[in-house]
């Protein structure tokens, strides 16, 4: 067992007082930012990610992930005790959590929230542990046009797994690549679409989007809803816990079929939010108690969160073995890596290896420090929420400044912030899907690269990506993923189709 | 967001979706063929060495041009969101509310430096949109400057933006 001695090495050089420090400093600023309106996983990360660049890249790299899980875990306190999601995967937990608040079963409600979420990043993380290091050591042999194929196939999955118009998630893709593509050209050296201002000459950076486009946007959104926090409130103590705890066994099978479902989603760039609305309308499909589903059941609770942690934390696999991200918070993590000098893929198990299995042992500690500062300090982060939203508005717009400025000291990019932000408001009322477009304007540069050598390999013809089974396969997939709007359309009409979803309307509006 | 679906017809003046989908489509059609235009001068081609600067942006902005022409050819012509709301006039005010202080705060931050812009934002959008009373404003204004100065300057020895106050008082 090869992981295991791998993984006990990752504890050793997890398990330091400083790293352990910073984990609960970021699973504490995680849950604010998971609480927070405006604030999210991704740009919460976004903009502390400047502030690590003087850390150990272990160290950083554990801090940010934290934050991560905090986010993650944070964003069922709010639609628990509000009613109102923190973060677009815990609407459905709302279905439920909130009937549960309403009769005064908060406590019991949260305590199932953040076990699920628990339990679902353990499973995640036990199978990146196995997995990722054959993907990564599988992926050792890929080229060029394999690179390229993978790529290929992320952006196309989501054109077909994603919900809404296939050309504005395409639009909204390829608006990500032009940006990424705007500044000096890495192989030949000229200027591309800079139009002479030489603040573009550093092109776009994807940590002033992120910032702009969740941060700004996000805040406008809540001003035009008129957000009100009015909320139960949620009382934990360890009787609770129990009590919750000694229920929640006769849910395995909804909780191991959350997992699953997470698992998949996250590795595939699904993401954490259609993974949770999924997991809870097959959970209302197949439990005896379906048909009370929407008014306060636990195991309604159970399956969104099991399923959003678990997505969330797979989300990290490809990001590690292939240097692909399966969300954005994970695609703004990949861009630190290579901000630190680290070239994330299947190299960096071999090259990096403290470095890697520090962050997989971390990632075993992270969540259980999150279940346990979650757990007791509910209280606190629900007051958070009710500090008026005349204070909170203006103090997120100066935070997102500060990052958006730390990022280059630039002036110029927190006027881009500001333009990205209202993008950001525009394109979430018109179903422009934002995720996209990040792992678009992160992977630009890498995917161009892949496509160019591959190019170059076949002399400039196209067949080159159908010239190994493997190479083929990929792409032959990738197009049938990109066709799929149009291929389920055609399948649907072959036998009349019956389509009864969860209900979807908040989650397309919401997605991040 | 109870008031997304009246019609056009309704009390409530609005913006519908088609427009504002329809403007944003052609937005994106100009922005795709200004990409093409770009790469196309760039050389888009295959050249001495491969691939030519131009050549993978030229395509992408081609996609961008194909995907946004069938989304305004959707939005103008097509049934989907007819009748829908994109926003109301009476919704779009917080939006300008929180807009317009947040621009002339950027502008501040250009000018002043970000700890005193940041100071007056708060401040005054505590005072204006909150009610608070000047001295809570500014103590919480104050004290979030002073807060992020001591974090960044002192901690994290991140210099921020600063402006003439700041040259001032010797920092």
């Amino acid at each position: 067992m090869e992981e295991i001695t791998s993984l006990l090495h990752g504890f050793q050089v997890a398990l330091s007082w400083y790293n352990i420090g910073l984990m609960f400093l970021g699973i504490i600023l995680g849950v604010i930012i998971g609480v927070l309106p405006g604030l999210g996983g991704a740009n919460g990360v976004a903009i502390l990610l400047p502030l690590t660049f003087a850390m150990p890249n272990t160290s950083a790299i554990i801090m940010l992930s934290c934050i991560y899980w905090g986010a993650l875990f944070g964003g069922a306190i709010t639609s628990v005790l509000f009613n109102i999601p923190g973060e677009p995967w815990s609407v459905a937990t709302t279905f439920d959590g909130y009937p549960m608040a309403q009769r005064g079963q908060a406590g019991a409600a949260l305590t199932a929230a953040f076990t699920s979420s628990f339990v679902g990043a353990l499973v995640a993380v036990i199978m990146i542990t196995f997995l990722a290091p054959l993907v990564a050591k599988f992926a050792l042999r890929f080229g060029p046009p394999e690179f390229f194929s993978v790529y290929l196939l992320t952006f196309c999955s989501f054109v077909g797994m994603g919900k809404g118009s296939p050309f504005k998630i395409l639009a909204a893709m390829m608006i990500g690549f032009a940006l990424a593509a705007v500044g000096m050209d890495t192989v030949t050296g000229q200027l591309r679409m800079t139009f002479g201002f030489t603040e573009l000459l550093r092109g776009f950076d994807f940590l002033v989007a992120v910032i702009g486009l969740f941060g700004i946007g996000e805040i406008l959104l809540t001003m035009e809803e008129g957000l009100a926090f009015k909320g139960e409130t949620g009382k934990i103590n360890l009787r609770i816990v129990l009590q919750t705890w000694a229920q929640l066994p006769k849910f395995w099978i909804t909780s191991l079929r959350s997992c699953l479902v997470g698992c998949w989603m996250g590795i595939t760039p699904g993401g954490a939010t259609p993974a949770s609305f999924m997991s809870y309308g097959l959970a209302k499909k197949f439990s005896k108690d379906g048909d009370k589903f929407g008014t306060g059941q636990v195991e309604g609770v159970v399956a969104p969160e099991t399923a959003a942690h678990a997505a969330g934390t797979s989300a990290l696999l490809p990001m590690l073995a292939l240097g692909i991200p399966g969300s954005p918070t994970a695609a703004v993590l990949l861009g630190g890596l290579l901000i630190w000098g680290l070239q994330p893929g299947p190299l960096l198990f071999v090259e990096q290896a403290d470095f890697v299995w520090g962050l997989i042992a971390s990632m075993y500690l992270g969540n259980i420090a999150g279940l346990i500062v979650v757990l007791t300090m509910v209280p606190l982060f629900a007051a958070i929420l009710r500090i008026p939203f005349s204070i909170i508005a203006p103090v997120i717009i100066v935070i997102c400044s500060i990052g958006a400025y730390t990022v280059h000291n630039a002036m110029f990019d927190v006027w881009l912030m500001v333009l990205f932000g209202v993008v950001g408001y525009v394109f979430k009322k018109l179903d422009y899907p934002l995720a996209p477009l990040v792992l678009a304007l992160v992977l630009g540069d890498k995917a161009e690269d892949s496509f160019r050598q591959a190019m170059l390999v076949g002399q400039g013809d196209l067949t080159i990506f159908w010239s190994n089974g493997l190479v083929g396969s990929i792409v032959t997939l990738a197009l049938v993923m990109l066709f799929w709007p149009v291929i389920s359309k055609v399948l649907a009409r072959l036998r009349s189709g019956r389509l009864n979803g969860v209900p979807e309307g908040r989650a397309a509006s919401t997605e991040q | 967001m109870e008031n997304g679906n009246h019609s056009e017809g309704s009390a409530n003046r609005s913006i519908s979706t088609r427009a504002v989908d329809a403007t944003v489509a052609a937005v994106l059609i100009v922005f795709g063929a200004v990409i093409m235009y770009s790469s196309y001068q760039l050389g888009a081609g295959w050249g001495a060495e491969g691939p030519q600067s131009g050549y993978f942006p030229f395509y992408i902005g081609l996609m961008i041009l194909i995907s946004a022409a069938v989304t305004l050819y959707q939005s103008v012509l097509g049934k989907a969101d007819r009748g829908k709301v994109f926003v109301e006039y009476e919704q779009l005010k917080p939006v300008f509310k929180m807009l317009a202080p947040t621009l002339v705060y950027v502008l501040g931050v250009q000018l002043l430096g970000i700890y005193v812009a940041s100071t007056i934002f708060i401040a005054g959008f505590m005072r204006i949109m909150g009610k608070y009373s000047w001295l809570k404003s500014l103590l919480v204004g104050g004290g979030v400057s002073v807060f992020f100065f001591w974090m960044f300057e002192r901690q994290f020895l991140v210099p921020l933006h600063k402006g003439p106050i700041e040259a001032w008082l010797g920092f």
